[in-house]
């Protein structure tokens, strides 16, 4: 490593955070901490029908029960529940007919994210639900998808029409007492998307959700659930910020997917969530429980994640391999700088037959981050024919980070075939140097090198979010490699 | 940590209450303190149990669920061993020593041989030789769980062989452990290595028992391997299925040193090894080999920890098994690189075979690196005989049997030729080739006493078909 390109990497970890703005929004708060009054406050304020009150508080009872095991490879400071505010909302939440009606100061934070509410909406066929702290301003495109019988709106909109749907399937992924951040999302929950798409529609556009966090010293706790029925097929894309602020937050989500006969989903998340300062200091906790479940025969899911943000990720995005011949997939870019810590995998849980899934991890730390893989794979005894590769490789761009691995592998099946390979490595001298003698610069052949490293992750993200996440990956890494 | 409720827990601490001298009965000052220290550590951490991340999926609870009679007489020395084990490799020149129901059994101590060669028991050294023995005794063994705390502290007896500088000790030394009890018994032995610098060991180490009763052999070894110097270790475990063996091994190793480690399991009720190495000095190797061959509802776990401390060492794990009927085999490698050990370059490959829907494979490499300029790897993989192989030789006339066994028998070859001895290299193939026909397992008593020992095995190839 030559002189300039240790430059470059300084460079580069030193990079700030350009989503770090705070908009001045109306928000309407309810007082600090936690408790069952809080619980059933916020069910109230969003007027819940009694059946989920009471998932509520079962939640909220269990919670109180459960601790936090600390099992990851995460240094997570303690957490006093008491001191965030669980509900936070941009206030006039009235349901809007059209975009004019949204607070201008709202649309202009979008717009600063480059998510112009409008302009997706004329240009990009994408429809986008852009959630702000809790609770979902706007969703675009409605009503064009309502045509097709695809009811894709806001998580409150859903229990106000679709009560059935969500008595059905809230809960039928992760349940209640899945785990410590389960079940506290499952009792104070705000908002999130909603997204059914009926018998054999093929979803005619990306389907989007904006998450946002804004007012200071608050907790998100979103919602997503999505369920294709038999024969459906939608992509489901997610991003998310927040701005800069010295204290830390906390973010608590779920998304349940239900892919039933035929059905494929396929969901990518390009997380972007405030990192921290380059000592570390601020920053999200981003500890998210995403599970798909392949209920019906010959149905898909697809996890796709390009983790740059957070000051700790702690997120396994897994599937459930129930029916027979199902698919799970899983590809994955975790970058961590500086002092960011992320402990990210997959699980694939096989219990049909001829079932297969696809683990790729592509993790990168640069500057004193820590970045762990961990995962899960699992053929149960009646998987017969189950057929598992998974793939981790960690690239390193520092002397003082880390890059660890944990996979589980449990067959209980003779004729399952699992694979897991990884390595571990630093960008090859070899390499640069083949590019340099090229006469391709130090900074450029490390991003050459790197962006060829991600792209088997990269080249699964929808186009729209694959120029995003190239360039995020270029911002976070900037002449970082040496 | 999570302990397991067990009787035996508390009869180990009334034991000690009751009759505090028990154990350290003739030992040294110094080994006296380290046991009152590990006695506390046993009583604080008790029996690890599968709530423990590092022991998920090995459960203690029924193996320690029985009324085991802890042993603390001595024996009688000079029993003549010969007339209860009889090695079974022919020629193999080995300097053998017995250790029985926990005690060093063998007539002979090779005390201070011309060249400074020590191979005793523990009790003796710690007498004779407290200058090498407090030196390194407990510094490499870490008490990271109960089993080993109350090995430390209630341990019987063990050898101890110690190598002088720049000696290079020829003769291969066996240690063979054996149970022969009527009642059902749980021995701790203890055993410490010490080899100085440019020194040369070859070691191998037996496990076996002579009487199906219900027993659990808990030992801790302790290997300290000098700059420069050469271990050669191999451990053979083929006990009855009514053992319990829980190994920990501790193995540091100096600057340039070379270590070979071989783990053969061929039969056992429940097996945990645990096989932690420290790279603790710079260019140092260790090649940790491991081969596991378990069926019925025998249990194998071998649990490895390769700590790459300093810079420029290289490591090199291969495990590799196959589980029949109700057998489970778990493997647990992880590899650390610290920070700053720069040009690590470390392996790790584990291959299974399962070969019916009831037997479990249970597989967890880990790496854990902070360190950047590292070739690291790890490769885990679960299936089973290749299906056009196996088509191919029966299409040549081999039975689908045989050419099973023939694929299985290639599958472990990758371990077994890395075994350095000739001798015990031919012994376990011969012993692997047995196994996989299901003849070991299914002797009476013992099951290295077969009924004819000398025959030679052919695999079964009906030429008139080819």
């Amino acid at each position: 490593m030559d002189k300039g390109e240790d430059q470059l990497l300084k460079d580069v970890t030193q990079n700030e955070y350009k989503y770090g703005f705070t908009s001045n929004i109306d928000t309407d708060f309810i007082a600090k901490g936690l408790n069952e009054d809080v619980v059933r406050l916020i069910s109230a304020k969003k007027k819940e029908p009694e059946f989920l009150l009471e998932y509520r508080l079962k939640a909220f009872r269990k919670w109180k029960t459960m601790e936090f095991k600390e099992w990851a490879h995460l240094k997570i400071p303690k957490i006093d529940y008491q001191e965030i505010i669980y509900f936070a909302a941009p206030k006039n939440t009235k349901n809007l007919e059209s975009l004019d009606e949204v607070d201008p100061e709202l649309l202009a934070t979008f717009d600063k994210l480059g998510i112009s509410l409008q302009e997706q909406k004329i240009l990009s066929g994408v429809a986008v639900d852009a959630v702000i702290d809790s609770v979902s301003v706007k969703t675009t495109f409605s009503e064009t998808l309502s045509k097709f019988g695809i009811i894709f709106c806001s998580f409150s909109e859903a229990v106000q029409n679709h009560p059935d749907l969500i008595r059905k399937y809230l809960g039928s992924v992760v349940p209640i007492a899945d785990n410590y951040f389960a079940a506290l999302n499952s009792a104070v929950f705000s908002d999130g998307s909603f997204c059914y798409i009926p018998k054999g529609v093929r979803c005619p556009v990306e389907l989007s959700t904006y998450f946002r966090i804004n007012a200071a010293n608050t907790g998100q706790f979103e919602r997503t659930l999505i369920i294709a029925d038999e024969g459906a097929y939608v992509s489901y894309l997610e991003g998310c910020t927040a701005p800069q602020r010295d204290e830390n937050q906390l973010h608590a989500a779920i998304v349940e997917i239900v892919a039933h006969k035929d059905a494929e989903v396929k969901y990518s998340t390009v997380q972007n969530w405030y990192p921290g300062n380059k000592d570390g200091k601020g920053g999200i906790y981003n500890f998210v429980t995403k599970r798909g479940l392949c209920e019906g025969n010959n149905s898909k899911i697809s996890w796709t994640q390009v983790e740059t943000g957070s000051a700790i990720t702690w997120k396994y995005p897994s599937c459930i391999l129930k029916g027979d011949n199902s698919v799970g997939e899983f590809y994955s870019v975790a970058v961590t700088n500086n002092h960011q810590q992320a402990d990210t995998g997959s699980k694939m849980i096989h219990l049909g037959k001829n079932t297969k899934s696809t683990i790729i991890s592509k993790g990168i730390s640069g500057g004193k981050s820590h970045n762990s893989y961990r995962g899960l794979v699992r053929i149960n005894k009646n998987a017969i024919n189950a057929r598992n590769f998974s793939q981790c490789d960690s690239l390193l761009l520092g002397d003082r980070c880390g890059a660890h691995t944990y996979p589980y592998i449990e067959t209980n099946n003779s004729t399952a075939i699992v694979e897991h390979e990884a390595t571990t490595s630093k960008i090859s001298d070899d390499q640069l140097f083949y590019c340099k003698q090229r006469g391709i610069a130090a900074e450029k052949a490390i991003g050459l090198i790197i962006n060829g490293y991600a792209k088997e992750v990269l080249n699964k993200l929808p186009m729209e979010f694959a120029v995003e996440a190239q360039k995020l990956l270029a911002i976070s890494l900037e002449g970082s490699v040496g | 940590m999570k302990k397991i409720e067990t009787k035996l827990y508390d009869d180990f601490l009334e034991l000690f209450r009751i009759n505090p001298k028990a154990f350290s009965h003739g030992n040294s000052n110094f080994v006296k303190q380290q046991r009152e220290l590990s006695r506390q550590n046993f009583e604080a951490n008790g029996f690890p149990s599968n709530k423990n991340e590092n022991w998920r999926k090995t459960d203690l609870s029924k193996a320690l669920n029985n009324n085991y009679i802890i042993d603390y007489q001595e024996i009688e020395r000079g029993k003549e061993t010969k007339s209860l084990f009889e090695c079974e490799i022919i020629d193999f020149d080995t300097k053998l020593f017995t250790i029985l129901n926990g005690w060093w059994a063998s007539n002979t101590d090779l005390t201070s041989n011309s060249q400074g060669v020590i191979i005793s028991s523990m009790r003796k050294a710690q007498l004779d030789f407290p200058e090498i023995f407090d030196k390194y005794y407990g510094k490499v063994a870490k008490e990271e769980n109960g089993l080993i705390s109350l090995n430390c502290a209630f341990y019987t007896d063990g050898y101890f062989i110690y190598i002088p500088d720049n000696v290079e000790f020829t003769q291969t030394i066996q240690i063979v452990n054996l149970i022969e009890s009527q009642s059902k018994l749980f021995s701790n032995t203890r055993n410490l290595v010490v080899m100085g610098r440019n020194s040369k060991l070859k070691l191998v180490h037996c496990d076996d028992s002579l009487s199906r009763v219900d027993s659990v052999v808990n030992s801790v070894t302790e290997i300290i391997v000098g700059d420069g110097a050469n271990l050669d270790f191999y451990k053979l475990q083929n006990k009855d299925e009514h053992s319990t063996v829980l190994t920990s091994n501790f193995i540091e190793q100096g600057a340039n040193s070379q270590t070979n480690s071989n783990t053969i399991t061929l039969n056992g009720g429940l097996i945990r090894n645990h096989i932690d190495v420290k790279l603790a000095g710079k260019g140092g190797n260790a090649n940790v080999f491991g081969l596991y061959l378990v069926d019925k509802t025998q249990f194998v776990d071998n649990h490895i920890f390769v700590d790459h401390a300093m810079p420029n060492c290289t490591s090199r794990q291969l495990f590799k098994g196959i589980a029949d009927d109700n057998a489970k085999a778990v493997f647990s490698g992880h590899i650390l690189v610290r920070q700053d050990a720069q040009k690590t370059e470390a392996y790790q490959n584990n291959n299974n075979i399962q070969l019916t829907d009831t037997a479990g494979i249970f597989t967890h490499p880990f790496l854990e690196i902070f360190a950047d300029d590292v070739k690291c790897s790890h490769g885990a993989t679960v299936g089973q005989l290749d299906n056009d192989a196996l088509f191919y030789m029966m299409q040549r006339g081999i039975c689908e049997r045989t050419a099973k066994m023939l694929l299985m028998f290639s599958f472990t070859q990758q371990v077994i030729e890395h075994i350095q001895l000739s001798k015990l290299r031919e012994r376990i193939v011969h012993l692997v080739t047995r196994r996989l026909k299901g003849e070991l397992a299914s002797c009476e008593n013992c099951a290295l006493s077969c009924e004819n020992p000398n025959s030679v095995m052919t695999f079964e190839i009906d030429m008139e078909k080819v």
